[in-house]
């Protein structure tokens, strides 16, 4: 078990995340109820996806520098677990959505911004997918991701903000303005963040491992 | 005098009632029936999360053995 310290780290955050962030005093407001606890849950996909996209990101640069092939994997691989969490968040927030905002889609800004964002990485596999070139693809996609991170997040984080959204911090909601500030709901909120990330990590780590087996195993039966 | 003995002792019990099931006043182990039974919920969601995890190490486990056939160090 080499460098295994941040997988049993991710173990272990998120077992508190689940354990407290479910049993823990939470403030008691109106209309949200026991929901606000889905912020240990549902807010900590995204906080994880824009960590794994930043990673992925910096390997992507570093693909455009080095030609490496390597780097591609990871850049592909943590850009997947981002989409996995996306995804998530997605439909986490649609179920918290029905029953405080009343139904699964508002057509809130930020809603529709995730759903375009999400989007936007869906056609980022579909691009990749249609090269063969290996070089080609992964310098495409290289770029492709570098862009698609910098519309990504004026999307999520600035324009949802410049109008009126349902989503705390950006007018609206008066139940959970004062969430950020809440000291008992941190205590787990940042815990779980790292935690989501780092097992978005490590699945991200152990796909790069098997692409690079996979590589290999096909060297070997071309050159035999 | 044995089988004498035994039927005495079996006149002497105590019969269960239904108050003996509905009082609240004897302590049982009702940890996880309170608050809604959330401690149900915990545990549901701990024991999915934990069985994620032990597939994840598995997974981790057999491609760390995988590398080691491709390059023996």
């Amino acid at each position: 078990m080499r460098q295994s310290w941040w997988k049993i780290l991710a173990i272990g955050l998120l077992l508190y995340t689940i354990i407290a962030g479910l049993l823990m005093d939470v403030p008691r407001l109106a209309i949200l109820n026991e929901t606000i606890r889905a912020l240990h849950f549902h807010v900590t996909m995204w906080f994880g996806m824009i960590f794994l996209l930043i990673i992925s990101v910096y390997y992507s640069i570093r693909y455009l520098r080095t030609n490496n092939l390597k780097d591609d994997d990871m850049a592909i691989e943590f850009t997947n677990s981002a989409i996995l969490f996306g995804v998530l968040g997605i439909a986490t927030g649609m179920l918290w959505a029905k029953f405080t905002w009343g139904d699964y889609w508002s057509g809130d800004p930020k809603q529709n911004a995730a759903a375009i964002g999400i989007l936007m990485y869906f056609a980022y596999l579909i691009l990749r997918n249609s090269l063969t070139d290996l070089q080609q693809r992964a310098r495409i996609g290289a770029i492709y991701n570098i862009f698609a991170f910098a519309a990504f997040i004026p999307l999520i984080f600035v324009l949802p903000r410049l109008t009126d959204s349902l989503h705390p911090g950006n007018g609206g909601n008066p139940g959970f303005n004062a969430y950020d500030l809440d000291s008992k709901l941190r205590m787990v909120f940042y815990p779980a963040i790292i935690g989501w990330t780092l097992l978005g990590g490590w699945i991200a780590t152990v796909r790069v491992r098997m692409r690079r087996v996979e590589r290999v195993l096909e060297d070997k039966l071309i050159n035999s | 005098m044995l089988a004498f003995s035994l039927s005495a002792l079996a006149q002497e019990k105590i019969p269960v009632t239904e108050s003996d099931y509905s009082n609240n006043s004897v302590e049982m182990a009702d940890k996880m029936r309170e608050d809604g039974k959330i401690y149900v919920l915990v545990g549901v969601i701990a024991i999915i999360f934990v069985g994620i995890t032990v597939y994840l190490i598995g997974t981790d486990r057999k491609i760390s053995k995988l590398e080691k056939t491709i390059s023996p160090k």
